[in-house]
C-alpha cells in the first residue's frame, strides 16, 4: 500500500469529517429554519467528501477496510483533522468564524487538488469545488451580517475571531506526508496558498468591520495527531455504536 | 347582510361540494380560515418538533451512508416546516406569531414527537411507522379543500414515502442481523407502535371536529377509518421483519376484512396532549433555546439588510444628484 497516499486522504477526508460532525450537532437548533437549513446542507456535503476520500483509502489499504472502519474505528491520536474544526460550537458567531476560516482555505485546497496527478482525488475535487465555494459565499455573508449588524453581533463576531484566527497557521504546517505529496505532484505546495488565503479572508473580514486579532497563531499539530481535548468526546459520540455493537452491519 | 354571509356561506359550501380548491383571497368563513390556520401551523409545528427526536441520533449514526440519510431526513422536514409556514402564512398569521403560539404552548404539536429516541432502531421505526402514519393522513389531505395546503401535501409526500421506505430498510437490516440487532428492532417496535396509533387523534365519538371537517373537505376520512387502514397496511410488514406487534388482541377479522386490535391507552394519549409526556418540556424547552439563543442573529440579519439598502439609496442619490 502507498502509505503516504492513504495517511494523505485521511488528512483532506478528517478535516470534512470532524467539521460536518460539528456542524450535524446544529441540526434542528438553528436561530432561523433557513440557516438550520443551511448548515445541514454544508454538514451533508462534507459527510458526502468524507465518503468519497474514505472509499478511496480502503481501495488502497492492504488490510481489510471500509469507509466506515476508516471513519470510526481509529484512535484518537491517528486522526489527521487540523485543530480548528474540532472546536467547540458556542454560539452561531463562533461556527459561522470557523467555517468562514475553513472554507476560504478549503476552496483553495480544492482548487489545486482538482490539478492533482492522482485521478481519484482530481475528481473528488473537481466535485467538492462547487460545494466549497457554496460554503465559503455563505460563511461570508453571514461574517459580515454579524460583523456590521448589531453591537451584540459585531462582539460575538469579534470575540470569535480572536478565538479561531490563530488555529489558521496549521493550514499551512506542511507535514512530511504534505510535503511528500506535493513533491508527487498530488497534493499541493501550502505555502503558495498562504498568501492568497490569508489576502483574501482579511479582505472579508475588513468588509465585515472586523479587525485582526493581536494573536495570529498557536501551536496546532492536529495532522500529526496532537489534538485538543475535544477530538475525544466528539469520537465517543461518533464511533458509539461502532464501538458498543462491533463487527455488523447497519 | 345577514343574508349575505349566508348567501356567502352557501356558494363556498357549493364551491367545495364541487370540488373546487379555495385559495387564499377568496372569501371563505371565519371558521374555515381560522381551522385552517391551527391545522397547517399545527402540522408545521410537527415538522420541527419532529427533528428533535431524530436528531438525537445523527452524532451516534452507525455509518457514514446512515448519518448522511440520518441528517437528509431532517433537514427535509425543516423544509417540509418552511413550505407549511409559507402555506398558513397565506391565511393572513406570520412566522414569528406561529413560533410564538408553539413556544407559549397554545398550539399543539403531534404528540408523538414527545416519546424519547432510547436506540438506533428508534430511527427505523419512526421512519417505518411515524412516517408511515402520517402518510395515511397526508395522502388524504393532498386532495383536501384549501388550495396551498393540498399542494404542499404532494411534494410533502413524495419525501414522506421515501423516507418511510427508508426506516424501513433500517428495520430489515437490524432483523436480518444480529440477535442484539433484531432485539433493538423488536424494542423498538414496542415503545412506537402504540403511540403512533395515537397519531391518528380521539376516537370519532370523542372528536368534535371531525364533521364539519369532513363537510369543508378539510378532512376526507374519520380517525378512527385512517387508523384502522394503517394497521390494515403495518402488520403484515411487521410480519414479514418477523417482529411481533406488541397486541396480544391483534387478528385478522375474516368478516370486517380488518385486523382487530387492543384498546388505546387514553389516559396516555391525554396525559401527553395535556403536555405530561416523557419528552414535552424537553422539546418544548429546545425550541425555545433555539430561538431565544438565536435573537440575537436575526436582529444582526435584519440590521445589516437595513444598513445594506440604505447604503444602496445614498448610492442612488448621488448617482442621480451628478
Amino acid at each position: 500500500m502507498d502509505n503516504s497516499l492513504y495517511q494523505y486522504l485521511l488528512i483532506l477526508g478528517d478535516n470534512s469529517m470532524i467539521l460536518g460532525h460539528r456542524l450535524s450537532e446544529l441540526c434542528g437548533h438553528g436561530p432561523t429554519l433557513e440557516t438550520d437549513i443551511a448548515l445541514t446542507n454544508i454538514s451533508l456535503d462534507l459527510f458526502g467528501q468524507v465518503r468519497s476520500y474514505f472509499q478511496y483509502a480502503a481501495k488502497i489499504a492492504d488490510s481489510e477496510q471500509t469507509e466506515d472502519s476508516i471513519a470510526f474505528l481509529r484512535t484518537e491520536r491517528k486522526y489527521r483533522n487540523v485543530l480548528l474544526v474540532e472546536q467547540e460550537n458556542v454560539d452561531f458567531a463562533h461556527v459561522i468564524v470557523r467555517q468562514f476560516l475553513f472554507d476560504g482555505f478549503h476552496k483553495l485546497l480544492l482548487e489545486q487538488l482538482m490539478q492533482s496527478k492522482d485521478e481519484t482525488i482530481s475528481a473528488i475535487a473537481h466535485k467538492s469545488i462547487k460545494e466549497s465555494k457554496y460554503h465559503y459565499r455563505f460563511s461570508g455573508d453571514w461574517l459580515k451580517r454579524l460583523g456590521d449588524g448589531t453591537e451584540v453581533s459585531h462582539k460575538k463576531a469579534q470575540d470569535a475571531l480572536n478565538k479561531l484566527y490563530p488555529f489558521t497557521n496549521e493550514f499551512f504546517l506542511e507535514s512530511d506526508i504534505e510535503k511528500e505529496m506535493s513533491a508527487k505532484g498530488i497534493g499541493p505546495n501550502l505555502n503558495i496558498l498562504k498568501e492568497t488565503y490569508y489576502s483574501n479572508i482579511h479582505q472579508i473580514i475588513a468588509e465585515a468591520n472586523l479587525t485582526l486579532p493581536i494573536e495570529k497563531q498557536r501551536v496546532a499539530k492536529g495532522k500529526l495527531g496532537y489534538h485538543t481535548e475535544n477530538l475525544g468526546y466528539i469520537l465517543a459520540e461518533l464511533q458509539y455504536m461502532q464501538r458498543t455493537y462491533p463487527n455488523m452491519q447497519w | 347582510m345577514k343574508n349575505n354571509i349566508h348567501d356567502l356561506e352557501e356558494k363556498f359550501q357549493a364551491r367545495i361540494d364541487a370540488g373546487e380548491k379555495i385559495e387564499p383571497k377568496d372569501w371563505m368563513p371565519e371558521k374555515y380560515r381560522k381551522t385552517h390556520i391551527r391545522q397547517i401551523s399545527q402540522h408545521a409545528h410537527s415538522e420541527i418538533v419532529g427533528m428533535l427526536p431524530e436528531g438525537n441520533w445523527i452524532t451516534r449514526a452507525p455509518s457514514l451512508r446512515r448519518k448522511l440519510g440520518l441528517l437528509a431526513k431532517v433537514q427535509d422536514e425543516a423544509g417540509h416546516g418552511l413550505y407549511l409556514y409559507s402555506a398558513a402564512e397565506t391565511l393572513g398569521i406570520s412566522r414569528d406569531q406561529m413560533f410564538d403560539q408553539l413556544h407559549t404552548g397554545k398550539a399543539k404539536y403531534s404528540s408523538i414527537f414527545n416519546y424519547p429516541t432510547l436506540s438506533w432502531a428508534d430511527i427505523g421505526a419512526i421512519g417505518w411507522l411515524v412516517d408511515g402514519a402520517a402518510i395515511i393522513n397526508q395522502v388524504m389531505l393532498t386532495r383536501t379543500s384549501f388550495g396551498p395546503y393540498a399542494r404542499a401535501m404532494v411534494r410533502i409526500c413524495k419525501e414522506e414515502s421515501f423516507h418511510q421506505r427508508q426506516g424501513y430498510e433500517i428495520m430489515l437490516g437490524l432483523c436480518r442481523g444480529t440477535e442484539e440487532q433484531k432485539e433493538m428492532a423488536q424494542d423498538a417496535l414496542n415503545r412506537f407502535w402504540w403511540p403512533s396509533l395515537m397519531m391518528f387523534g380521539p376516537k370519532d365519538e370523542d372528536s368534535p371536529n371531525t364533521e364539519q371537517s369532513v363537510k369543508w373537505k378539510i378532512k376526507r376520512k374519520t380517525n378512527d377509518e385512517l387508523r384502522q387502514e394503517f394497521i390494515d397496511i403495518t402488520v403484515p410488514q411487521a410480519d414479514f421483519l418477523g417482529l411481533k406487534m406488541p397486541d396480544p388482541d391483534l387478528k385478522w377479522n375474516e368478516e370486517r376484512g380488518h385486523y382487530d386490535f387492543g384498546e388505546i391507552d387514553w389516559d396516555e394519549f391525554w396525559q401527553v396532549v395535556k403536555g405530561n409526556g416523557p419528552c414535552n418540556k424537553e422539546r418544548l424547552k429546545a425550541r425555545t433555546d433555539a430561538w431565544d439563543e438565536g435573537a440575537w442573529v436575526r436582529d444582526a440579519a435584519n440590521a445589516y439588510a437595513e444598513k445594506q439598502s440604505l447604503k444602496k439609496q445614498s448610492e442612488n442619490n448621488k448617482k442621480i444628484a451628478s
